[in-house]
C-alpha cells in the first residue's frame, strides 16, 4: 500500500479537477463596452450641499456585488450597466463591482466579506443585486452603520411589509416588474399557435411567484380577450430550475429544461432566469425548422439574442434609481425606504424615467399593437389583472369578485393562480 | 521507505542537499511557470503579488478571514496526515466536511430553544465530529471490507454527502416559501461562535484548530500508534505478519480523519455561515489534501503552509476587484506548486536509485 508518484497524480489531478470544476463560471473578460446615456438636465439640477458638493461628487463610489456574471445578458448585466448609466449623469462618479458572488462560483466567500472589501477599497454605497443577498445586506448595513447598503428586490426596509428590520441605512429597491410581465406574457400568447407556454423559472419564492403569475395573467388575458380563444386551450406551465442561473449538478440545466419544452409541443418558452438559455435554445430550434418562439427577461437587448424568435423583452431599467440614490446619499438624505417603482405610463421605454420597460421583438409582428391595447389598459387603470374573481392554483379564493389586490397582497403572493401548471412552493 | 521521510532514517548529507535541491528548484519552476500564465493573460505578476497579500492581510477583517480558512484547512491537513500516514487517500474528505455540517445543523435545529445556546454549540460540534467518523468509517469499511479504492470509494461519498445537503436545502430544511440553493434559514446569532470584533474570525473554532494540530504532531511522533500508522502505511502485508492488527488500524485514520473534517464541517456553519448551505466545504478538504501532498506528510509543516494557502484563498478576491482577473488563480498557484513539488520528489527518488 506505498504511495506512488502515479497514485499522488491521480489524486492531485482528481483534487484539482474538482475544486476547479467546482470553480464554475467561464471567465470574466474585461467589461464590454457600453453605451452610456446622454447626460441629461437631471444631473444638473441636483443640488448637493455647497460646501460639500464639489468634493462628495468626485469622491462618490458605488460597490457594487453581483450574485451572477457581470455579462449575463440578463439580471446582472441591467444592474451593471446601470453603473455606467449613473457615470455618465454624474462626472467624477466611480464604481467597483465584483460578479459571480455566488457559493458555487466563489466558494468560501460571502457577500459581506466581498461588501467589507469594497468598502476598504472606499466604496461610499453598496448595492447587493440579489434576493439571496438579504442576510448579507442587513448583515453589512449593521457593521457599516454610515454607508448606505441598498438591496435591490428585498422587503426588510418595508415599514408595511412582512419583515420589516428597523436597519436605518438599509435600502430596498425594486421595479414593478409585474406590469411588463403581463406585457410579455401576452406577446407569449399572441405568439403561440399551439397554446402551450413553457416557463423557465428560477428558484420558488414571493417574487418569482409573482413575476410567473403575472406573465400567465398576461397571457390569458390576451389569450381570450384579444385572441377570444378559450382559457381552457391555454397551458402554462413553469418549471423552477432551483436558482438564478445554472449551476452545474445543483440545479436543474436551463438549457434541457428549454429544449424540453420546445420538443414537448410548448412552442412559446419565456424565461425568468438571469440568463438567457432560452433565447439560445429557440435560436438553434428556428435554425433547425421548428416555428418556436422565446421571451427574454431583465435585459433590455434580450430580443438581440435571436430577433427572429423573440417575442418580446420585458426588463428593468436600474439607471435611474440608483443615480437618484446616489444623489440623495450625496446630500446626506438617503436613508431607510423601500421604492418599488412604476413603469413611467407614459413611455415605459424612457431610459430616464421608467423604471421597468417592454420592448417587442421582431417575432411578433403587427401583433405588437395588440400588446399595446393591453399596455393602455394598464396605463389608464382600465385594466386590471390582479383584480378578482381570481383563485389560487388550489382552487382557494384569491380575491374575491371585483376585489383589487393590495401591493401586499401582490409582493408576499402565497401560490401561483388557478390553470397555472407548475409547484406553488418547495415540496 | 521512500515517500515517508517522517521514517527515513539519517540521510548522508549529499543526499539531503540533492533533496533541497530539487524542491528549490520545484518551487522556482512552479512561480516561473504560474508567472508565464499571468503574463499570457497580460498582467504583471507583481501587481498580482501586491494584490494578493493586499487582499489578503489589507485590512483586519481580510486578515481575520485567513484565520477562518484556516481552521478548517488546519484540522482537515491534520486529519489526512493520519490517512496519508496510512497510505491511504481519503479523498473524501471533502464528503467528511460536509456530513460534518448536516449533523451539526440538525443538532441545532432539534436542540434549539431546548438547552442553553452555549451547550447547543456544543452538542452540535460534537455531532459534527460524529457525522464526520460515521462517514469517514464509511469509506474505511468500503475499502478494507469491500476492496475498493479508498479514492474512489471517497469520491462516491462526497457525491452522496453533496446530494444531501442539497436535498435538505431544498427539501425538509427549505426556508420558508423558499426553494433556493442559498441555504437554510440563518440561525439566531446565538447559535453562532463569538468572534473577534466584528470578523469572520472565532477565537474558539481557532483554539480547537490548534489543539488538533498539536495532537496530531505528538501522536504522530511519539506513540505507538503514531508508528503503527506508518508501518501500515510502509508494507501493510509485512506489518500483519509482524503481528499489527493492520483492520483496525487502517480504519482508526479514517476515524480520527472523519472526526477532525466533521468537526471543520461543524465549525464552518456555527463559526461561519451560521445555516446549511449547498456549498458548505468551501472546498477546503480538497485544498487540505493539496497541503499535505506539498509537505510530504509531516504534520510540522501543516501551519505555515496552510497559512500561506488560506493567504492565498483569502487574497485572491482581490483579482477580480482590482486587476479584473479570475480569483481562480490562486488554486492554480497551489495547484502548480504541489504538482512540481511531488515531480521533484519523483525525479530525486529516481536519481537516487539510478546512481545506487
Amino acid at each position: 500500500m506505498k504511495l506512488t508518484i502515479f497514485k499522488s497524480m491521480t489524486a492531485l489531478a482528481a483534487a484539482s479537477l474538482l475544486i476547479s470544476a467546482c470553480g464554475g463560471a467561464a471567465p470574466t473578460a474585461a467589461p464590454a463596452a457600453t453605451k452610456a446615456p446622454e447626460a441629461t438636465k437631471a444631473s444638473e439640477a441636483t443640488k448637493a450641499p455647497e460646501a460639500t458638493a464639489a468634493t462628495a461628487k468626485s469622491a462618490f463610489k458605488i460597490g457594487m456585488i453581483l450574485v451572477g456574471p457581470y455579462n449575463d445578458k440578463g439580471w446582472n448585466q441591467a444592474n451593471y450597466e446601470a453603473l455606467d448609466y449613473v457615470k455618465a449623469k454624474l462626472p467624477g462618479f466611480t464604481y467597483d463591482y465584483v460578479d459571480k458572488v455566488n457559493s458555487a462560483d466563489r466558494p468560501n466567500t460571502k457577500g459581506t466579506q466581498v461588501a467589507d472589501d469594497l468598502i476598504a477599497k472606499g466604496a461610499n454605497m453598496i448595492i447587493f443585486d440579489s434576493d439571496d443577498f438579504k442576510d448579507d445586506a442587513l448583515e453589512t448595513a449593521k457593521k457599516h452603520p454610515d454607508i448606505p447598503v441598498i438591496h435591490t428586490s428585498g422587503d426588510y426596509s418595508w415599514k408595511e411589509g412582512k419583515n420589516f428590520k428597523d436597519q436605518k441605512n438599509l435600502i430596498n429597491i425594486m421595479g414593478q416588474m409585474e406590469f411588463t410581465k403581463m406585457m410579455a406574457g401576452c406577446a407569449a400568447a399572441l405568439g403561440s399557435q399551439t397554446g402551450k407556454i413553457g416557463f423557465v423559472g428560477p428558484l420558488i419564492n414571493e417574487e418569482t411567484r409573482r413575476l410567473a403569475s403575472s406573465a400567465f395573467l398576461g397571457a390569458k388575458y390576451c389569450w381570450t380577450n384579444i385572441l377570444k380563444k378559450d382559457a381552457k386551450a391555454l397551458q402554462f406551465k413553469v418549471t423552477w430550475i432551483g436558482f438564478w442561473f445554472n449551476i452545474p449538478g445543483v440545479t436543474l440545466d436551463p438549457t434541457k429544461v428549454a429544449d424540453d419544452f420546445f420538443n414537448g409541443g410548448y412552442d412559446v418558452v419565456m424565461s425568468g432566469i438571469d440568463t438567457p438559455e432560452a433565447a439560445t435554445e429557440a435560436k438553434k430550434m428556428v435554425e433547425a425548422g421548428k416555428k418556436v418562439f422565446y421571451v427574454h427577461y431583465d435585459y433590455k437587448q434580450g430580443c438581440d439574442l435571436a430577433p427572429d424568435a423573440c417575442l418580446g423583452s420585458p426588463y428593468f431599467n436600474w439607471g435611474p434609481a440608483y443615480l437618484d440614490a446616489v444623489k440623495k446619499a450625496q446630500a446626506g438624505t438617503l436613508t431607510q425606504s423601500f421604492t418599488w417603482n412604476a413603469p413611467d405610463w407614459k413611455n415605459i421605454n424612457d431610459p430616464d424615467t421608467s423604471a421597468v420597460g417592454f420592448l417587442p421583438g421582431k417575432g411578433l409582428g403587427d401583433k405588437s399593437a395588440q400588446v399595446d391595447t393591453l399596455i393602455k389598459g394598464l396605463a389608464d387603470g382600465s385594466i386590471n389583472l390582479y383584480k378578482g374573481p381570481l383563485n389560487y392554483q388550489d382552487g382557494s379564493v384569491f380575491l374575491k369578485d371585483g376585489e383589487k389586490a393590495t401591493e401586499q397582497q401582490v409582493w408576499y403572493l402565497s401560490q401561483l393562480m388557478e390553470g397555472m401548471e407548475g409547484a406553488s412552493s418547495a415540496k | 521507505m521512500k515517500e515517508n521521510p517522517t521514517l527515513h532514517t539519517k540521510s548522508p548529507v549529499s543526499q539531503l542537499n540533492r533533496g533541497l535541491i530539487y524542491q528549490g528548484g520545484a518551487l522556482m519552476l512552479s512561480l516561473l511557470f504560474v508567472a508565464v500564465i499571468i503574463l499570457l493573460t497580460g498582467e504583471s505578476p507583481l501587481h498580482v503579488v501586491s494584490a494578493l497579500v493586499d487582499g489578503a492581510f489589507g485590512t483586519p477583517d481580510q486578515f481575520a478571514r485567513v484565520f477562518a480558512t484556516l481552521t478548517p484547512l488546519v484540522l482537515c491537513a491534520s486529519g489526512l496526515i493520519y490517512t496519508f500516514t496510512a497510505g491511504l487517500y481519503n479523498l473524501g474528505v471533502e464528503g467528511q466536511i460536509v456530513i460534518g455540517a448536516i449533523a451539526s445543523t440538525l443538532a441545532i435545529r432539534v436542540l434549539q430553544g431546548q438547552l442553553p445556546p452555549p451547550l447547543v454549540i456544543a452538542v452540535s460540534i460534537l455531532a459534527g465530529t460524529l457525522g464526520g467518523v460515521l462517514w469517514g468509517l464509511l469509506a474505511g469499511a468500503l475499502k478494507v471490507y469491500g476492496n475498493i479504492s479508498e479514492i474512489f470509494a471517497g469520491l462516491g461519498l462526497n457525491f452522496v454527502a453533496q446530494g444531501l445537503a442539497i436535498y435538505l436545502i431544498f427539501g425538509p430544511w427549505k426556508r420558508p416559501g423558499i426553494a433556493s440553493m442559498s441555504g437554510t434559514e440563518p440561525f439566531d446569532d446565538a447559535f453562532a461562535l463569538g468572534r473577534f470584533g466584528q470578523t469572520d474570525a472565532a477565537p474558539v473554532a481557532l483554539a480547537i484548530a490548534v489543539i488538533v494540530l498539536v495532537a496530531t504532531i505528538v501522536i504522530m511522533r511519539n506513540t505507538h500508534f503514531g508508528l503503527r500508522l506508518k508501518a501500515v502505511g510502509q508494507n501493510p502485508r509485512a506489518a500483519f505478519i509482524l503481528g499489527m492488527p493492520s483492520t483496525r488500524l487502517l480504519l482508526s485514520s479514517f476515524l480520527v480523519c472523519g472526526a477532525f473534517a466533521g468537526m471543520a464541517g461543524s465549525l464552518q456553519v456555527v463559526g461561519l455561515f451560521h445555516r446549511l448551505i449547498p456549498s458548505i466545504s468551501s472546498n477546503l478538504g480538497f485544498l487540505a489534501l493539496l497541503v499535505v501532498m506539498l509537505i510530504s506528510f509531516n504534520a510540522v509543516w501543516i501551519a505555515p503552509v496552510a497559512f500561506f494557502f488560506s493567504a492565498l484563498n483569502v487574497g485572491s478576491l482581490q483579482l477580480p476587484m482590482a486587476l479584473r482577473m479570475e480569483s481562480s488563480l490562486s488554486g492554480v498557484i497551489q495547484g502548480m506548486l504541489v504538482l512540481f513539488a511531488l515531480l521533484a520528489r519523483g525525479f530525486s527518488e529516481r536519481n537516487r536509485k539510478t546512481r545506487s
